[in-house]
């Protein structure tokens, strides 16, 4: 500090030049050294993660296999295009979010369902984090389970995933924390008891036992904001599409585990 | 109707001690939380279960509001012969749900 304030004429560069240190410097995992959240979890929460019949999400994957065969607006039901979803939306959610050239920018799976109501069953969107658009991703999800995430190669997608990557390493809230600093630099170590996850988004949407429900990835990201006393964004806004295109590419190649159970 | 996840064992050997778990879907609200305008959020809990085998109780449990959303109940049995478990949730507003599963015990 000293050195920067007798240098006045400096003092601007200087600052550029460590804020440009802080960029680069920030390292990214190496890939072979990633790990899902399931392996931090208790024995209890991987049993109940590991059995079809113990895992809640499971609940609600029954609604969305209702639903994806209920007729619904014109009388269409997502299995009257798609047929089976078993072989029809397998890798599906493992390749989102994906680029929707309509609106010029990626768009998430909770989008991508509810554009599909729109515009192919003429239905009323769901609501983001209602029972019935959660239930509709987390079948859709389960399809993938066992998938490597696949991110999209589509260049146009790049611009997005890089501005989910520059708020990803940005200092936000009043705590002045950036995801990085827990999930890239102090993965492994612990927050308030908990151990700190590398924030691998491979198995959402999930049972969250803290919320005693299924939840999405931005609901995640929304509680992490929270926790950071920054301003959290709405449901469905470009920033936290972009960051879930970071995430996802971020943890490209690993198996998607939806619906999976964390504490 | 809430959706409701049985695993009973197909198959047994009689004598053998299998393992039952249900898990059904519910709110569990406890009745002690209330709304952003303060408004109390009434008790909406299962309070009973049951389960039957060939329309003998083997097992029954009380539940209270400090239990999470989405009960998840496993017990153990022994098996002595053929039948049908029937699983009963009852709870309040009238709340009351039968599922039922069979085995084959040889």
């Amino acid at each position: 500090m000293s050195a920067v304030t007798s240098l006045p004429l400096f003092g601007p560069v200087a600052a550029l030049l460590v804020a440009a240190t802080i960029i680069s410097a920030h390292a990214e995992i190496p890939l072979n050294e990633r790990r899902s959240g399931y392996a931090d979890l208790g024995r209890e929460t991987k049993a109940m993660q590991d059995d079809d019949t113990a895992n809640p999400a499971m609940l609600a994957v029954l609604d969305g296999e209702a639903l994806w065969n209920a007729r619904t607006g014109n009388g269409r039901a997502c299995a009257g295009c798609h047929g089976d979803a078993k072989t029809s939306m397998k890798g599906v959610a493992a390749r989102y979010p994906a680029y929707e050239p309509k609106l010029n920018r990626p768009v998430n799976l909770d989008q991508r369902i509810n554009t599909c109501r729109v515009e192919r069953q003429e239905a009323k969107p769901l609501a983001y984090e209602s029972k019935d658009l959660l239930a509709l991703s987390t079948y859709i999800g389960m399809q993938s389970r066992g998938e490597p995430i696949a991110p999209p190669t589509d260049p146009r997608l790049t611009p997005f995933r890089e501005a989910g990557r520059a708020t990803y390493i940005r200092r936000q809230g009043q705590l002045n924390l950036s995801c990085a600093q827990c999930h890239d630099d102090n993965w492994s170590r612990k927050l308030a008891g908990n151990i700190i996850p590398q924030a691998h988004p491979n198995g959402y949407p999930l049972y969250r036992l803290e919320w005693q429900s299924i939840g999405s990835l931005q609901r995640r990201l929304r509680n992490c904001l929270i926790g950071m006393r920054a301003e959290h964004y709405d449901y469905g806004s470009p920033e936290y599409v972009d960051l879930e295109a970071y995430l996802m590419w971020r943890a490209r190649g690993m198996p998607m585990e939806t619906p999976a159970v964390r504490p | 109707m809430a959706r409701a996840l049985i695993n009973v064992p197909a198959k047994a050997k009689r004598g053998e001690i299998i393992t039952i778990k249900t898990l059904i879907s519910h709110v569990m609200e406890s009745g002690f939380r209330h709304t952003s305008t303060g408004v109390r959020i009434p008790r909406d809990i299962i309070d009973t279960f049951t389960c039957t085998f060939n329309g003998e109780e083997i097992f029954r449990a009380a539940l209270h509001p400090a239990i999470a959303a989405n009960p998840f109940i496993t017990f153990h049995t022994v098996a002595t012969e053929s039948g049908t478990f029937t699983f009963k949730w009852t709870g309040d507003g009238q709340f009351s749900q039968t599922e039922t599963a069979s085995i084959v015990v040889e």
